[in-house]
């Protein structure tokens, strides 16, 4: 049966990509607009990118964003791709462990925070910046973790064989064949703890300490004191941030083909 | 002393799972395989056969016994420390790679110098006419010549021995065929052992030296092809291998009865229920009450080279009888004819 043959699929389906996608194309729309309230178009302009360029705190926002979203995302995708090597062979309590990993995914993201808050408040760690790596870190490794799996699980083992049959031992084999071939994966995972860290508002926001600012949480403070084309800037830039870093990890996966 | 067999493999035996869940997949098999042999088992899926390869490979290591090779034991070595390559069923060429990476692999692993690399790559890929498509991925190239890459693969570090894991099973037919003749070619040539690995008794028998028929974990008979299609010892073999009549009989001292039929002067060292086993281009047709008992011609297929008469026997059973005789007018169909056999031609089974 040809799902075309429907009626009304090209109707809903429409429906559905405007919903998705129209706010984000009106809130790009007016990043754009001249006029100071955000919700009334005049006409054409790049005035407020440039007042973002020259806001010092919008500046450094971005900068911890960038820092934060870069270091979690490399940390994650390390112990993904190690917890991804560890999970492929049968253990007592391989399904335990599988679970465990993917559980921050399900596991109320608040719950987490408020938790981490306090036990990072217990053992006297300071917030801030670390704090808010360690802590971003942890809600990023599934979503390393699940790419590379699924990478690995598409992978023959016989490749490794071969690699050991012509005579390269567990090591080289590792480096010439396993990681080459589980490369796009890995990338496919740090583009995603990338992007989860760098969209993440609720565990920034209680633990970034002074001057350790977000983005996301720059954006809710300055919304507080109302919305300004201004905050439609910052949401476009960081709308391409992340569409450059999916398509440029997109384009080196084909590259490598 | 020397050393005359490239690989020897004694009292190896196999489980996987532990426990209760278990499964035996190897009962103490012992091989020798000489020097330069074409080497096959064969046998269905399930019999072993292919993780007597794995063991010898060292992907698998065995639960007890010893495997040597070239008189070096070899029985808990890694993959990397054996002298053998193997050609894996689906090839297992590194899709990252080009043929001639592919190629030079494990003659980087050995650290050889640049230049011999260069020269033995070269003369891999001449060996089996792939020398233009070096610079290819192996996703461009169709399963004939993937094959090849992957001969030339595990040739280049020349071998002690080569393992084939039913390297032309995802070939069509024609192909198939083609590359049976190559291999055997290549073999003579590399002057290598090769041991073979197929469940296609058609290609074992053309291509081996010699053939193992592996049923349940075990070798059931071990000979040339022509001992195993002539003579076999097993009904399993037999069955196993072309098609074969089996008649059921009773050894007594004179010779075999068989059910329905005269007495047969076949030699048996105890009687009892034996069974008698004739090729169907060895027995005879002839006129009725000629032969040892009768039968029914059921029906007749003319095939160019012979033809084969299906007979239904006074027990039920089927007959078959091949006939390559091409003047000889067939009987017509319904007809009561007799069966003759040779008693040169008559094998006496185990079960």
């Amino acid at each position: 049966m040809n799902i075309r043959r429907f009626p009304l699929t090209r109707e809903i389906s429409l429906f559905v990509l405007a919903y998705l996608y129209l706010p984000v194309f009106v809130l790009i729309a007016y990043s754009f607009n001249a006029n100071r309230t955000a919700t009334v178009w005049t006409h054409a302009s790049l005035d407020w990118y440039v007042r973002i360029l020259n806001n010092p705190s919008i500046r450094a926002a971005t900068w911890n964003s960038l820092v934060l979203a870069i270091s979690a995302a490399t940390a994650a995708t390390v112990i993904a791709l190690l917890a991804a090597l560890a999970t492929r062979r049968a253990f007592p309590g391989r399904n335990a462990s599988e679970t465990i990993l993917r559980l921050p995914l399900i596991l109320p993201e608040i719950v987490v925070a408020v938790a981490t808050l306090i036990l990072f408040v217990a053992v006297g760690i300071e917030l801030g910046l670390g704090a808010m790596i360690l802590a971003h870190t942890v809600f990023c490794i599934p979503f390393a973790y699940l790419p590379i799996r699924a990478r690995l699980d598409g992978m023959s083992g016989t490749y490794e064989e071969a690699a050991q049959d012509l005579y390269a031992n567990r090591f080289r084999t590792f480096r010439r064949v396993t990681m080459p071939l589980l490369w796009p994966g890995v990338l496919a995972g740090f583009t995603l703890a990338f992007v989860t860290s760098l969209d993440d508002f609720l565990t920034s926001f209680f633990l970034s300490g002074p001057g350790t600012t977000t983005l996301p949480v720059y954006i809710f403070s300055a919304i507080r004191a109302g919305i300004t084309p201004e905050i439609n800037a910052i949401s476009t830039v960081m709308l391409v941030i992340s569409i450059l870093l999916v398509s440029l990890s997109f384009a080196l996966t084909r590259l490598r083909r | 002393m020397a050393e005359t067999n490239t690989v020897t493999i004694r009292g190896v035996s196999k489980a996987f799972g532990r426990g209760d869940a278990a499964v035996r997949v190897l009962h103490d098999v012992s091989v020798d395989i000489a020097r330069q042999e074409f080497f096959t088992l064969l046998g269905p899926s399930g019999c072993g056969k292919t993780t007597l390869l794995r063991l010898v490979a060292g992907f698998e290591i065995a639960d007890s016994g010893s495997i040597r090779i070239e008189g070096q034991d070899v029985t808990h070595a890694p993959p990397f420390r054996r002298p053998v390559n193997t050609v894996f069923q689906n090839y297992a060429l590194f899709p990252h790679l080009t043929v001639e990476q592919n190629v030079a692999f494990s003659l980087e692993e050995q650290r050889l110098p640049r230049d011999q690399i260069r020269q033995r790559v070269g003369e891999a890929l001449e060996m089996v006419r792939m020398q233009t498509y070096a610079r290819r991925r192996p996703s461009d190239l169709s399963g004939g010549q993937q094959q090849r890459v992957a001969l030339a693969r595990a040739l280049a570090p020349r071998p002690k021995l080569l393992l084939l894991d039913e390297p032309l099973s995802a070939l069509d037919l024609k192909l198939r065929k083609e590359m049976q003749i190559e291999l055997k070619q290549l073999q003579a040539e590399a002057g290598i052992t090769f041991l073979f690995v197929t469940h296609d008794q058609e290609e074992a028998l053309a291509l081996s030296d010699r053939v193992a028929v592996m049923q349940g974990g075990r070798i059931l008979q071990m000979g040339p092809p022509r001992e195993i299609y002539e003579a076999p010892t097993h009904r399993f073999v037999a069955d196993f291998i072309g098609d074969i009549n089996l008649l059921d009989g009773e050894a007594t001292g004179g010779g075999v009865r068989v059910a329905g039929g005269q007495t047969l002067p076949v030699q048996v060292s105890r009687p009892g229920p034996v069974t008698l086993a004739i090729r169907p281009e060895r027995a005879r047709l002839v006129a009725a009450g000629t032969g040892v008992m009768d039968a029914t011609l059921v029906h007749s297929a003319y095939l160019g080279t012979a033809t084969l008469h299906k007979l239904q026997l006074a027990s039920g059973g089927d007959f078959l009888i091949r006939q390559s005789d091409p003047v000889q007018a067939a009987p017509e169909k319904g007809s009561r004819v007799g069966i003759a056999l040779p008693t040169d031609a008559l094998q006496v089974l185990q079960e």
